[in-house]
């Protein structure tokens, strides 16, 4: 059995997969191109030049390729043989960073490799923390029902992101809560869901109401409860304390703990951007690393603003419903749009193609991620399951917060839009985290370990 | 143990589902429902530049042109290549010093940012100009740019001209849809706004594509969407330059105004009202230094007074109450009144300038004796008409008349803002004399020699000329006799001046007994001194009483008699009798007119008349206390550059060149009397002012 597969690697392989990958790269490169398209160069001749950023692109997919074939003829025992070793030297590697990092855009995540090229490994610690989570929960001996067990992965999850904390890349540190959907579909209890999503239901609230009103606001829903529960169980003291236990996390949420992110943990920057959303302005003085590098650069404090946002929105809004036309952008042509190879890329295809294109840009997502749900449900192994649910769960994460905040749904994080944002290490990622997924899904009889 | 998790895989496809759609909403929100990002967008990235098109160019009758269009240059600079610039040579030629130079970057930088180019200085003088072009290599960041401004080689007509000036924001409230922008330059008085859409020609649009830095990449989709700039059409009117200078050279140093009409075309030959200004003054770096100056006048320099002073017409409306009589069968040519040197029959005696036996003893001889009483007389003839029962109405009907000779409301010349002045209707007497069935027609009893309440505009008396120049009809006065490549629209706003004004049915012989009477007045009445060599003419002189102090002089009169070719109206306030000053200004302008010269006597009267200071002594003491040393900006006609066009116009029209530079400054008349000595009759015209 296992010697049918090295011959014909296609065999089993999820062609409509790699279809989908390669449709997708290419209109990334196509993207690409409209952001960099200059009418007074000839384009053939900065094409093969590669000083542009979507030749590079175009040299990085065809590196990817060759990566993708490589993993496509390994033997899929090589990944849960390696899964823990590859995540405890992606985390060496992290930790690394902070000594021989280089700075790129304000974030210390880079190490800089041979050709001028540079690695993030934060980047492909999310494709190595998948193998070892996967790893861990096809263990025989773990029981993903425990508690426990949900705190070790918890754990191997946290590591890596807080890592990317420290390293100011906030985007990539959020995609590990991507896992939650690998995890939940492993037996996380749904209760964690509805929790977390109260709690940021609770967030929102707090951005949007005043701290006091949203108090009494609270005080008055749990007052209801405890009336309506204290008749219904006289004797159930536990759901009395459960309530009260919940209403003083509330509150203190509320009052002390999200204005002391707001004020202590985050940016300025990141408070004014996640204050923006809901369409308010956040006083910069209040914020402690903005007051301590006031006093060190001796500098009047800038009055925030959401330009990124503002002219995202204006991009891909006036690409209207049938858009402006290949290279009509004046959005684009003009560069009004920050960061628009990378983070913003998709207000380019927004502003050419209208609604029809991002519509239909969407739909391919979407089948993209059905299509790798059904595989991940076809896997035999919990290895490739568990594998499978967080390579469905990075995309999903990475293509929604991209997405939503370029339309404004969402505080700007920077984290790349998959196979389509300009960006090596990126491309790589999500290439070595498809591939993976397509080779493990080709031995999907085996029962891997 | 998965197998009891299998319907999560189902849950999370719906929440991936549910996100998917929350963001495709956003989409169709922004993407299909909000248009305001296209807008958004494209005023961010599109920038229009204005092309101006050279605006048309005004011609006299002879199509010498009036005002043109020259270059004038600004120094703009781009404040972000601005460096390394040799600021002392560079404030040495402006004559700046370096904070102002600091100060002019930083406001270029607040009105068109780092990237683009502002003004620095503007509307530079020739001098300035080419010192800066040789040096500009030393001034990075900086170039010359032009732009075009009006220029006018007579320095003449300024207030039937108008000025263009920069638009300001009630300019476009008002012209909202038509496409102006701030920093554009429009019509804003004379000529110039009548004609403006004319005038301003089609301006051009070419669209550019701008980067988020404000810097240009080029056509925007090609230019497909650009437009050209069309250049405005020429203006040909029926001013003659020549006549147009020589009534504001005889108006200077006085307040009044003269207007003179073509009677066969209705077509304006010369309106000048003064005090003045040169409209050379209004142009390019003048303007600054003038326009406040000239607002704050007291003696009004902007002021059109031949279209907008309002003068109680005094003896000159007598031709006028005369027709009426006349038409409505009162009185007839040998209508004779005894006057022996007042008229007593409505209480008070008004005094008449004649005693003399027969000096009214018919209306011929009333016209050139301009006798009061006979006209006082006419007129209440014509209020107390029995056929109208009161006299109320046959005031009314007195009304219809005047309104019909062109009194009493706008006349529709194609200049804005023109006056109606006064012909009172009923309301405003019976405000004063109660209830209109009680009325006789001693209560307004002045009227009858153009006293009272009524008042008329130069222009309306220039046009009564025309009415009995031409025996019963008008054309309506206007500049504009035709425009370049005439449009239908275009044939229509001037179709007005094209058609026949025949309001009244007056018989064509009463016309000619009151041009009789008018002729006479210049052969041996009130204007017996005044000729027009080579032409027969009539006139009829006015001194008319105001409440501003000394009596109006008024002169209207048309010639030649028997064919007229121009009607002349000139007033001169607080001058005096109407023969001593504003006759001969309206004599001198027929000459000019008829002969296309003057006679060398003429010529030294026109010099003499020019230098005769009449300026109310309440103006003059006004300039005093506000340290003006002149009067207003006397218009300078012995320009050096002037006296060249004015030369090759004159070879190339083959006549005598007026001699504008004398080298004898011409004696000033000493005072009114010393005219009258030359006048034919001693006692001409020698009214004292009426009893109130």
């Amino acid at each position: 059995m296992a010697s049918n597969y090295d011959n014909n690697f296609s065999k089993g392989t999820d062609l409509a997969v790699i279809a989908l990958y390669l449709m997708m790269a290419c209109i990334g490169i196509l993207a690409i191109f409209m952001v960099e398209y200059n009418p007074n160069a000839d384009w053939a001749t900065s094409f093969i030049s590669g000083k542009t950023s979507y030749s590079k692109q175009f040299f990085f997919l065809i590196f990817c390729a060759f990566v993708g074939l490589f993993i496509l003829l390994t033997d899929s025992k090589v990944f849960t043989a390696l899964a823990n070793i590859l995540f405890a030297s992606g985390l060496l590697l992290m930790l690394a960073t902070f000594l021989i990092g280089k700075e790129i855009n304000g974030s210390k995540s880079w190490i800089p490799i041979a050709g001028g090229f540079n690695l993030q490994p934060a980047e492909l610690c999310k494709v190595f923390t998948a193998l070892a989570l996967a790893k861990f929960i096809s263990r025989p001996e773990t029981d993903f029902s425990k508690i426990q067990s949900h705190l070790i992965a918890g754990a191997m999850i946290a590591i890596p992101a807080i890592l990317s904390i420290g390293q100011h890349e906030l985007g990539l540190a959020l995609v590990y809560s991507a896992f939650i959907f690998a995890m939940y579909r492993e037996g996380l209890p749904p209760i964690i869901l509805i929790f977390l999503l109260s709690f940021s239901i609770l967030i929102i609230a707090t951005l949007l109401l005043e701290p006091t009103l949203l108090a009494i606001i609270l005080s008055v829903i749990a007052g209801i409860l405890l009336l309506y529960l204290g008749k219904r169980f006289k004797r159930n003291k536990q759901a009395i304390f459960v309530i009260v236990l919940i209403w003083m996390i509330s509150i203190s949420t509320v009052r002390f703990a999200v204005p002391y992110i707001f004020n202590n943990v985050l940016e300025c920057y990141q408070t004014t951007r996640i204050y923006s959303m809901v369409g308010k302005e956040y006083d910069c003085s209040l914020n402690k690393k903005a007051a301590a590098s006031l006093i060190e650069s001796g500098k009047k404090s800038r009055k925030p603003d959401d330009y990124n946002v503002k002219q995202s929105k204006i991009a891909i809004g006036s690409g209207g419903f049938w858009g402006r036309g290949f290279l009509k952008g004046t959005q684009t042509r003009g560069k009004y749009v920050p960061e628009q190879n990378t983070d913003f890329i998709f207000t380019s295809i927004g502003e050419a193609f209208g609604f029809v294109g991002t519509f239909t840009f969407l739909g391919l997502y979407l089948f993209f991620l059905f299509r790798l749900i059904r595989i991940a449900e076809r896997q035999r192994s919990t290895f490739s399951r568990v594998y499978a649910y967080s390579v469905v769960g990075i995309f999903f994460f990475h293509i929604a917060v991209n997405i939503s905040m370029t339309v404004g749904l969402f505080p700007v994080v920077g984290i790349p839009l998959p196979l389509i944002s300009y960006g090596g290490s990126s491309l790589l990622t999500f290439t070595a985290l498809i591939f993976i997924l397509l080779r493990l899904d080709a031995d999907r009889q085996m029962v891997l370990r | 143990m998965s197998v009891y998790n299998q319907n999560r895989g189902g849950i999370i496809q719906i929440i991936i589902g549910i996100v998917f759609f929350l963001i495709v909403g956003q989409l169709v929100s922004l993407q299909v429902i909000s248009n305001k990002y296209k807008l958004a967008a494209d005023n961010n990235a599109i920038f229009r530049k204005i092309i101006y098109p050279d605006r048309g160019i005004i011609y006299d009758r002879k199509k010498r042109a009036l005002l043109e269009n020259t270059i004038s240059y600004d120094l703009v600079v781009i404040p972000n290549e601005a460096k390394g610039v040799d600021t002392a040579a560079l404030c040495d030629i402006l004559k700046i010093d370096k904070a102002e130079y600091s100060k002019r970057i930083v406001e270029a930088i607040i009105k068109n940012t780092r990237v683009k180019a502002g003004l620095f200085e503007p509307f530079l003088t020739p001098e300035l100009y080419a010192q800066l072009n040789e040096n500009l290599y030393r001034f990075p960041g900086f170039s010359l740019s032009e732009r075009s401004i009006r220029n006018y080689p007579y320095n003449t007509a300024a207030h039937v001209l108008g000025y263009v000036a920069e638009v300001d924001v009630n300019f476009l409230k008002k012209h909202e849809s038509e496409g102006y922008e701030m920093g554009d330059y429009a019509g804003m008085t004379g000529l110039e706004k009548n004609y403006e859409t004319v005038l301003m020609g089609q301006r051009g649009v070419k669209r550019f594509l701008r980067d988020n830095k404000g810097k240009i990449q080029g056509p925007y989709e090609k230019g497909e969407f650009d437009t050209t700039a069309i250049a405005g059409k020429n203006l040909y009117t029926s001013v003659d330059v020549q006549v147009q200078q020589l009534a504001e050279k005889l108006l200077q140093n006085k307040i009044g105004s003269a207007v003179a009409i073509n009677p066969k075309t209705g077509g304006v030959i010369a309106m000048a009202a003064s005090p003045g200004y040169n409209p050379n003054l209004l142009t390019g770096s003048q303007r600054r230094k003038t326009i406040g100056r000239l607002l704050l006048d007291t003696a009004r320099p902007l002021y059109n007074r031949a279209i907008k002073g309002q003068y109680p017409p005094g003896s000159t409306f007598k031709p006028l109450g005369a027709l009426i009589a006349l038409d409505e069968g009162l009185i007839t040519p040998n209508y004779g009144y005894n006057c022996f040197g007042s008229y007593g029959a409505c209480g008070d005696p008004r005094k008449c300038e004649h005693h003399n036996a027969g000096h009214a003893a018919n209306l011929q001889l009333a016209l050139a004796y301009s006798c009061n009483s006979y006209f006082l007389q006419v007129f209440r003839m014509a209020i107390d008409n029995p056929k109208y029962k009161s006299a109320k109405g046959g005031y009314v009907k007195w009304k219809e008349y005047m309104n019909a000779f062109g009194f009493g409301r706008k006349l529709g010349i194609d200049l804005p803002s023109e006056n109606k002045a006064n012909i009172p209707d009923t309301a405003q007497y019976s405000k004063d004399f109660g209830n209109p069935r009680y009325w006789n027609s001693c209560y307004m009893l002045t009227l009858g020699i153009g006293q009272d309440r009524m008042t008329a505009t130069p222009l309306q008396l220039a046009n009564s000329m025309a009415f009995i120049a031409n025996g019963g009809y008008y054309y309506t006065p206007h500049f504009v006799d035709s425009i370049e490549s005439e449009t239908e629209e275009e044939a229509a706003q001037l179709a007005p001046f094209r058609k026949k004004q025949k309001i009244t049915k007056i018989p064509k012989e009463y016309f000619d007994v009151i041009k009789e009477g008018m002729h006479d007045v210049t052969v041996y009445g009130t204007a017996a001194f005044i000729k027009v060599p080579g032409h027969e003419y009539c006139a009829k002189t006015g001194t008319a009483q105001n409440p501003h102090g000394k009596n109006h002089s008024l002169f209207v009169c048309f010639a030649p008699k028997d064919n007229p070719t121009i009607a002349v109206a000139v007033i001169v306030e607080n001058a005096g009798y109407g023969s001593t000053w504003a006759g001969p200004i309206g004599g001198l302008l027929m000459e000019q007119y008829l002969n296309d010269t003057l006679t060398k006597e003429s010529q030294l009267k026109a010099d003499n008349l020019a230098q005769v200071d009449l300026m109310p002594q309440a103006i003059k003491n006004w300039y005093i206390r506000n340290n003006k040393s002149a009067y207003l900006t006397p218009i300078e006609y012995n320009n050096d550059e002037l006296s060249d066009v004015w030369d090759m116009e004159m070879l190339a029209e083959g006549v005598v060149k007026i001699k504008t530079t004398d080298t004898n400054p011409p004696t000033p008349l000493p005072n009114a009397d010393k005219t009258n000595k030359d006048s034919l009759l001693p006692n001409a015209d020698k009214k004292k002012k009426l009893n109130p």
